[in-house]
């Protein structure tokens, strides 16, 4: 499974996801894991970091994916964003780890096979220590929509929160997570 | 965690994404920030005489068209820039033939004058004001443009961050540009440019930390 090959399939579950549907933005982000795992193991194999870094760098990608989605460009091609996005992570994965790498080349992201083996690994992430450091509405709001399944308008109900403000309450907690999980490995 | 879990939680009650939220924050804040610069420009030396009556001579308009065609230059790099990914390089095409032309026009301006006037024309009205007025009208508008682009995933982050100063002082350059009597090409080369240059400076300085996602 080549990603470029796959462009045409992957955009359209891109744009499916974008305009609110569910499957098809679980399906685009578990095809992408793949590839991400493949490129960040090969990037981090070169200086002797083991595949459990890799999965952390995999996770934090689909966080950044998904929360700066609408950074997305609908007229353009997927897999030059979703790259410039993992790049973006590992670079800064580096700096903060303090591992010198002189260049990440950013043509070799579509040669290195799909990896799609993620049963052996974890990442170091722990959601619940995460999620422990949000603010209070965050966290209930995260907590019902995004992982009890409750639609907005429930959510809303069960909190005593409007419904623009479980959103809001979500899509600020979903950044806030992303930041926390890069910033978990500086400490 | 495993990758499952996490992709089964941010799939859950998905939301549709509108797209132009980042061109419109990106306009908002040009518009915020020239608001600001202009309310500070106001405070300071009150309405421009020019404004009621209108002496628009030619060094006027050229430091107005060439800090407006910057503004619009590196504003369409920025919306490129504030996505993931490599930007269109034609607005920074854009941004040096600007430079060029304006250093071009002043060489000329000097060539033909004659050297006893040099200093005439570099040190001209208020050049001091001018260093000190451009970068401080240019703080708003490099604020408001960092909040919209901090909206947005940049990934080369002192690139995005110089022109998001260039645009901060150019639109400050704009402003003080009303108040400014003119003077000559090279003064305009000179102050009006190298303060716009500064501000890309430390743009680039500063954008590497505070665009940082």
């Amino acid at each position: 499974m080549n990603i470029r090959s796959d462009e045409p399939e992957l955009r359209g579950l891109m744009l499916s996801g974008l305009d609110g549907d569910a499957a098809a933005h679980k399906a685009l982000l578990t095809r992408l894991s793949a590839n991400l795992r493949a490129y960040f193991k090969t990037h981090l194999a070169r200086i002797g970091k083991g595949p459990a870094d890799a999965e952390d760098l995999v996770q934090e990608s689909l966080i950044a994916l998904h929360t700066r989605r609408h950074t997305y460009d609908r007229s353009k091609p997927l897999t030059p964003w979703v790259y410039a996005i993992a790049r973006y992570r590992l670079v800064d994965f580096l700096r903060r780890t303090r591992t010198s790498m002189t260049d990440v080349a950013i043509d070799e992201a579509d040669q290195v096979p799909a990896d799609d083996d993620p049963s052996s690994v974890e990442s170091g992430l722990d959601l619940e220590k995460l999620m422990a450091q949000l603010t209070p509405k965050a966290r209930q709001a995260i907590q019902f929509v995004k992982l009890e399944g409750l639609s907005v308008g429930e959510a809303a109900a069960r909190s005593g929160m409007s419904e623009s403000d479980i959103k809001v309450s979500v899509h600020r907690g979903l950044k806030a997570l992303s930041l926390l999980a890069t910033q978990r490995s500086r400490a | 965690m495993k990758t499952d879990e996490l992709i089964n939680m941010l799939g859950t009650n998905l939301e549709a994404v509108k797209g132009g939220e980042l061109r419109n924050a990106l306009m908002v804040a040009l518009a915020v920030g020239a608001a600001a610069a202009s309310c500070l420009m106001l405070a300071i030396f009150g309405l421009p005489a020019d404004a009621r009556g209108g002496d628009y001579s030619g060094p006027k308009i050229l430091a107005l068209a060439f800090t407006l065609g910057l503004v619009f230059a590196g504003a369409s790099f920025l919306i490129g820039s504030a996505r993931p990914g490599e930007p269109g390089r034609k607005p920074l095409i854009l941004i040096s033939v600007l430079f060029f032309a304006l250093i071009s026009a002043g060489g000329v301006a000097l060539v033909l004058a004659h050297p006893a006037a040099w200093s005439g024309m570099i040190f001209g009205p208020q050049w001091a004001a001018c260093l000190i007025c451009i970068p401080l009208f240019a703080v708003a508008p490099f604020a408001s443009l960092i909040w919209a682009l901090r909206k947005g995933a940049p990934t080369s982050l002192t690139r995005t961050g110089a022109i998001a100063g260039l645009v901060a002082g150019a639109l400050g350059a704009a402003v003080f540009a009303f108040h400014h009597p003119g003077g000559s090409i090279p003064f305009i080369v000179l102050w009006y440019g190298g303060s716009i240059l500064l501000c890309a400076l430390v743009g680039a300085i500063l954008g590497s930390r505070l665009l940082r996602w």
